[in-house]
């Protein structure tokens, strides 16, 4: 089994118009044993700055722990948050950093920058940026995410429909997935509001 | 954390800190990740007035292509390109290196960066990590010399080419180069042999697809012809698309309202003493 399966997880990132959505299930899992229903992939680092991390858990939330230390840092220093393309190439840098003995960790990234245009983007464990203009997969599930996203998707789509748009691609694909599922947690963010929400999902 | 986790950003280089966990949990059975790599299918040409590079636009993780449209052709100066092949985030980091240091050079040197700079900069720092940087590069630029074409293999090899094609595609690129290449072509020339040699990797190597990528670098200008070719577009799209009447599940619904940033104009009283 792969270092990535052990934990299991589903992650999706869309771009609507002037917002954007970020998808994660709800599983926590020791290989093929569930442990936790109520799992949070995604966190918060700034109002419009979300990251979602996928992967090996405990290395999600160290990882997560010294974004937010830099970013904290960032925030004294520089007086104001952080840009999500700074914020991703942080990212980068800090996985880069551990080339030959890497964080087992993709992480998703989504936020609103300058004006308020949507910015997602995705790495692979040694920081490897992929910048896209529609959507963004990782985790288990990503193989069927990829498949979903690709017939579902559909641009400029505005905050409702994009909901509904990443919750379907997000139950579909986890339910072809063992590792991942236990319900949905959808945050859909537009420059005046965030907007989060618990999907009914198969429990199994 | 740990005393070394609050050390403010280190000083560069890589941090070897989590190796003895990973070979622990290796041995434990797990399967090692794997990485973006970009399959492939880089080239280059020097033409009458320069240097003409091509890239394809595929990013692949295993056998799924994870960026149907990512960058290939890196920039390290206003008069050097460089297009990479591996490791994707290798080719990235390593590019951008050098990108650095050539800028913090002609700081330092008052002058416009040589080709030879770059490759002597990328062939050091790949040779010294022995091929586990596992970075590929087709380099060129036009300098006060004139123009120059340069491959730079992972270990730290380089030649010195007039034509030169690299990744998992370089064999059918290199197929039309031998074929129809010959000194002293026009730029449209150019510019149509390197997009027939990216077309031929795009066509029958399975690493390498999607669109055509062109940078063409003349003494004083250069030219960045970002997706040149889309001979792959989309066409089996419905224009209704999906729509979902019955609508999803929802548990639970938490809306929070953005604060807006107040402006605080400085400009009151003064103090009185």
């Amino acid at each position: 089994m792969s270092i990535f399966e052990y934990n299991g997880c589903a992650l999706v990132a869309m771009v609507g118009k002037n917002c954007f959505a970020i998808a994660s299930d709800r599983r926590l899992g020791v290989q093929l044993q569930t442990i936790a229903t109520d799992f949070q992939k995604i966190y918060k680092i700034h109002e419009k700055l979300f990251i979602g991390l996928s992967g090996l858990a405990t290395d999600a939330q160290t990882l997560y722990q010294r974004l937010v230390f830099r970013h904290k840092l960032y925030e004294l220093r520089e007086e104001r948050d952080m840009k999500p393309e700074t914020f991703a190439s942080l990212v980068s840098a800090l996985l880069y950093e551990k080339r030959f003995g890497p964080y087992f960790c993709q992480p998703v990234i989504a936020g609103l920058g300058d004006e308020d245009k949507p910015f997602i983007c995705t790495m692979d464990s040694i920081g490897a940026k992929e910048l896209a203009k529609d959507f963004v997969v990782a985790g288990t599930a990503s193989e069927s995410l990829y498949g979903a996203c690709e017939s579902m998707f559909k641009p400029d789509m505005e905050p409702e429909e994009l909901f509904e748009t990443i919750s379907q691609a997000l139950l579909s694909s986890v339910d072809r997935d063992c590792l991942s599922g236990w319900g949905g947690h959808v945050y859909v963010v537009t420059p005046t509001e965030v907007t989060e929400r618990i999907l009914k999902g198969r429990m199994d | 954390m740990s005393r070394e986790a609050m050390e403010m950003p280190p000083k560069g280089g890589f941090s070897f800190d989590l190796c003895k966990r990973n070979d622990m949990l290796v041995k434990k059975g797990l399967k090692e990740p794997s990485f973006l790599k970009t399959g492939t299918t880089i080239v280059g040409l020097i033409f009458k007035d320069g240097v003409i590079l091509g890239a394809d636009t595929r990013a692949t993780e295993g056998p799924i292509v994870a960026d149907k449209n990512c960058e290939k052709i890196h920039y390290m100066a206003p008069n050097i390109y460089c297009c990479g092949a591996g490791t994707a985030a290798d080719t990235e980091a390593v590019t951008d290196m050098v990108s650095s240091q050539l800028k913090l050079h002609r700081y330092h040197t008052g002058r416009e960066s040589r080709v030879v700079t770059a490759l002597s900069l990328l062939k050091s720092h790949l040779f010294s990590y022995q091929g586990y940087v596992s970075a590929a590069l087709v380099l060129g630029g036009v300098d006060v010399t004139g123009p120059h074409l340069h491959t730079i293999y992972p270990h730290g090899s380089t030649d010195t080419l007039p034509f030169a094609t690299m990744g998992s595609g370089s064999l059918a690129a290199m197929a039309v180069f031998e074929s129809k290449y010959r000194e002293g072509l026009t730029r449209d020339e150019g510019v149509k042999l390197v997009s027939e040699a990216i077309c031929s990797g795009i066509f029958n190597d399975l690493g390498s697809g999607s669109n055509v990528d062109i940078c063409v670098i003349t003494k004083g200008a250069k030219e960045y012809l970002r997706n040149h070719m889309l001979p792959n577009p989309r066409t089996y799209i419905s224009e209704k698309g999906y729509s979902f009447s019955k609508k999803t599940e929802v548990l639970r619904t938490k809306i929070t309202p953005l604060r807006e940033m107040v402006e605080v104009i400085e400009g009151g009283d003064a103090m009185e003493e």
